[in-house]
């Protein structure tokens, strides 16, 4: 899941010698909104054998023409820093900063969940949404379409709740994130 | 279902779609560039313009400093335009279909010479060794499709060892991209991951920006190849040209002054080392001759012995006593017990390449590490170092030298006596001796004669490589004062460099000797642009040796394949002699080693392209070596177990 560095114990060379723990970082981007920006972010990952969690992105300063991705990604520190490196190289990429590395930053993401069941069971999926505070969006007799938002953690329980009532469909945004206080990115 | 009906909702997209479908069925032939454009019913014929206009417009060309500086030109002049203005007098290509007008724009100037090569890999290469022999940004030109599918191999080349180049593809019309049109790629898609940049133009009013922008991002920070792709319709339309001072400034400013807290504490480890090595590698060329006289100071002055990568050969001079050859898989002796033994190593302008550091758990286990380079990501990438700093190499290196002399530090002169004692013992291995034969020629031997009589020649002088046993014996027999005259594909290790290099080398400086050590497998790889030479009367030396084998493999084979020499037989080679001479240029072989050093001297008064088929021995190896997954000091002298520790082999 980390890295494929991480089963290069094949090769004869051995792989760098990194004692570090792996976890996830959340990532901000800010890159020039211009054609093919997203795929070279996204080949460097799969070129360079890393493993991408969540990823958004959408334009965010239209005057300045700039986009924000916002990417979730594991590795030890010293595979983070090496893929903050490489993204920082491209030369449409203005400003990488590591939120989780940053200190205390928020995370939020949205997800449309589709429940299709019909009595008790729609009844249930109602009422938990409620105690999630997530909203209607759509209804028929059979179905709702909730909209929730949250940390990853919270949208999580949401669906496995709702697995047990009906769920037929998901779609999530993936984590849009930001530093706590008064400071910019 | 639904994305099809939002199409259809869509009235401007449904509009543009049948303008696409009309315009392509107007075309009919597909095999055929056509730019008659249809919309709304009434055909276009692009360029709009007439003829005289354009000629009108390049004979004002030819008078620059009278206009002021936004000129309304086509996007095909802006190219020659911004070519000229960014200093390239010579580029490398090969044209088609989509580069036509800008061929047309190259036939009515005067400021820059075009190469015609025989395939877009040798304008890839061309342009590399025209680069890596001047320090200035290589330039090529090739056409859409198969001629941009061509050059990736030299962009790929081009990246691995941080060339900087510019390459322009053609490219279909805007209105055909997406439609599998004819001789349409996707370039830019393609070439994502083998460039440090590239861009898609689909406006002439970006154009001129872009070009510029291209070659400040191809020789700034850590060089490389940058590729602008350029649809037919853009290089017909106008637009007005901005020159580079008009230019925007780009946010891409790479860091080149290192940090000097950083510097003080890496010359502090230094002061106090008792083994110290330097390592250093091509970001001292791509630092500049500069960079390469800094860093001679600074070893002089410390006294610390220096080896250097394949790609950093020339950066310190071979004849100097300090110097412990190149290091890595086919590195000396002394170099790599240097480097393992060390307990200072000051790495500069390298990058811990796997080739150079062996297994990596037993790579210089005592040392403490400094790393200077310009690349952020090349620090703590593969090892662990102690003290990285970012920056150019040779603001470095002249920082370091300040910083050294300020405060009146000295090697350790106990410590180093010793040091340099047991590097002496190393030395004393002689670790690139051969067994010569009167019989046969050796190819170090051949060699070592071609070293005296480029010594002999004086003149300035550029050797290239293919890939192979030969290139591994080039650098370890050659002779290597400056920088700039080594020109071999490191990185990627391509086959088929060597002759194209050249040739670019020889355009940029025609006086002097530039010579392909080759094999007789590489050489056949790009072998057409012998025909380049000739039309361009450069007398380019071809010093084949050929052992009718792809040696490199047949070794790996011999030593790791329990001597199943699987396809790497040189089967049906050509009689070189006779292949240079119908090509045009002169053709020579010595068999002997009696023959050797008159042949050297014919080849040597050539004018014109030389191929010299030098028959060396067909089962010589390349000694010493690192086998692959071994560390530095378990490199082996010879594939002959009794005679050495059998723990090394
Ligand atoms: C384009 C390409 N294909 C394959 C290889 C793999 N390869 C490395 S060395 C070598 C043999 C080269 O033979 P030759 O040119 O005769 O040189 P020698 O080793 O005999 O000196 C081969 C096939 C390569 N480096 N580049
Ligand atoms: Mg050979």
């Amino acid at each position: 899941m980390v890295k494929k560095k991480s089963d290069s114990g094949k090769s004869v060379y051995g792989s760098t010698i990194d004692n570090g723990v792996a976890s996830a970082h959340t990532l901000s981007i800010l890159v020039d909104n211009e054609p093919g920006v997203l795929a070279r972010v996204v080949g460097l990952y799969s070129g360079r054998g890393y493993n991408i969690e969540s990823l958004t992105v959408a334009e965010t300063d239209h005057a300045n023409n700039l986009s924000r991705i916002t990417i979730i990604c594991s590795g030890t520190p010293m595979v983070i820093e090496q893929i903050k490196h490489q993204l920082d190289r491209l030369v449409p990429v203005h400003r990488v900063t590591d939120l989780t590395l940053q200190g205390e930053h928020v995370e939020r993401e949205l997800a449309l969940i589709k429940v299709s069941s019909t009595g008790e069971k729609r009844i249930e999926a109602l009422r938990t949404a409620d105690i999630f505070r997530a909203r209607v969006v759509d209804s028929t007799h059979e179905s709702f379409v909730f909209e929730v938002t949250g940390s990853s953690a919270k949208v999580n329980a949401f669906i496995e709740l709702m697995r047990g009532l009906g769920m037929v469909d998901v779609s999530r945004t993936g984590v849009a994130a930001m530093s706590r206080g008064t400071k910019a990115i | 279902m639904h994305a099809h009906r939002n199409y259809v909702h869509n009235e401007e997209e449904l509009q543009r779609t049948s303008i696409v479908q009309k315009s392509r069925a107007a075309f009919g032939n597909p095999n055929r560039l056509c730019f008659l454009v249809i919309y709304e019913g009434k055909e276009i014929m692009t360029p709009p313009k007439d003829q005289t206009a354009t000629k009108a417009q390049t004979e004002q060309d030819n008078t620059v400093h009278a206009l002021p500086k936004t000129r309304k030109m086509t996007g095909a002049q802006m190219v020659m335009e911004a070519l000229a203005e960014n200093g390239v007098d010579t580029i490398f290509g090969y044209p088609g279909g989509a580069v036509l007008p800008i061929y047309d724009a190259l036939h009515q100037q005067k400021k820059v010479k075009h190469v015609l090569v025989r395939h877009e890999q040798g304008a890839g290469h061309a342009a590399e060794g025209y680069a890596r022999s001047t320090g200035k940004v290589g330039v090529c030109l090739v056409t859409s499709g198969p001629g941009a599918t061509n050059v990736v191999t030299a962009l790929t080349d081009a990246l691995m060892d941080s060339i900087p180049m510019v390459c322009i593809t053609g490219q279909v019309p805007t209105f055909l991209i997406g439609t599998d049109a004819f001789q349409e790629a996707d370039t830019t898609g393609i070439t994502r991951a083998c460039t440090k940049h590239n861009y898609l133009v689909r406006d002439v009013n970006d154009l001129a920006r872009i070009i510029h922008e291209a070659f400040h991002v191809a020789r700034s920070g850590r060089p490389g190849p940058v590729l602008i792709d350029l649809p037919k319709d853009v290089q017909f339309a106008e637009g007005p040209y901005i020159s580079k001072d008009q230019a925007p400034m780009h946010m891409y400013q790479p860091r080149t002054e290192p940090d000097m807290d950083l510097i003080e504490e890496a010359v502090e480890l230094m002061a106090s080392a008792k083994r110290p090595v330097f390592y250093t590698g091509g970001g001292i060329i791509n630092a500049g001759p500069k960079a390469s006289e800094a860093l001679v100071k600074l070893v002089r002055e410390t006294g610390f012995p220096i080896t250097s990568t394949l790609m950093g050969l020339g950066s310190f001079p071979a004849s100097d006593k300090q110097w412990l050859g190149m290091l890595g898989m086919h590195g000396t002796y002394e170099a790599n017990w240097a480097m393992h033994d060390c307990d200072v190593m000051i790495c500069i302008g390298a990058r811990f390449d796997d080739r150079v550091t062996g297994a990596l758990k037993g790579f210089s286990p005592h040392s403490k590490k400094i790393h200077i380079d310009i690349d952020p990501s090349s620090i703590n990438k593969n090892v662990h170092v102690d003290i990285g700093i970012v920056g150019d190499a040779g603001k470095a290196a002249e920082a370091m030298l300040k910083v050294w002399k300020a405060r009146g530090f000295k090697a350790d002169p106990d410590a180093m006596k010793t040091w340099n004692a047991q590097i002496d013992k190393w030395r004393d291995i002689k670790c690139l001796q051969y067994k010569n034969s009167k019989d046969v020629i050796k190819p170090q031997y051949a060699l070592e004669r071609l070293s005296d009589a480029i010594k002999k020649d004086g003149r300035d002088t550029f050797i290239s490589t293919e890939v192979g046993q030969h290139q591994m014996w080039a650098a370890q027999f050659l002779p290597f004062e400056k920088p700039n005259r080594w020109l071999t594909s490191g990185g990627l290790g391509t086959m088929g460099y060597g002759l194209p290099a050249a040739i670019g080398a020889q355009m940029a400086h025609p006086d002097a000797l530039c010579i392909d050590v080759a094999g007789e497998a590489s050489i056949l790889m790009n072998i057409q642009e012998l025909t380049t030479a000739v039309q361009y009367r450069l007398p380019v030396k071809i010093f084949i040796l050929n052992n009718q084998w792809m040696g490199m493999v047949r070794q790996w084979q011999e030593l790791l394949h329990g001597e199943r020499y699987s396809q790497s037989y040189s089967e049906s080679l050509p009689d070189f002699v006779k292949l240079a001479e119908a090509y045009g240029g002169i053709g020579l072989r010595a068999t002997t080693p009696a023959e050797l050093d008159d042949v050297i001297e014919k080849m040597m008064k050539t004018d014109k392209v030389t191929i010299v088929d030098v028959c060396v021995d067909q089962k010589e190896n390349c000694f010493p070596m690192i086998p692959s997954g071994k560390a530095h000091n378990e490199m082996i002298l010879s594939a002959d177990p009794s005679q050495y520790d059998k723990k090394l082999v």
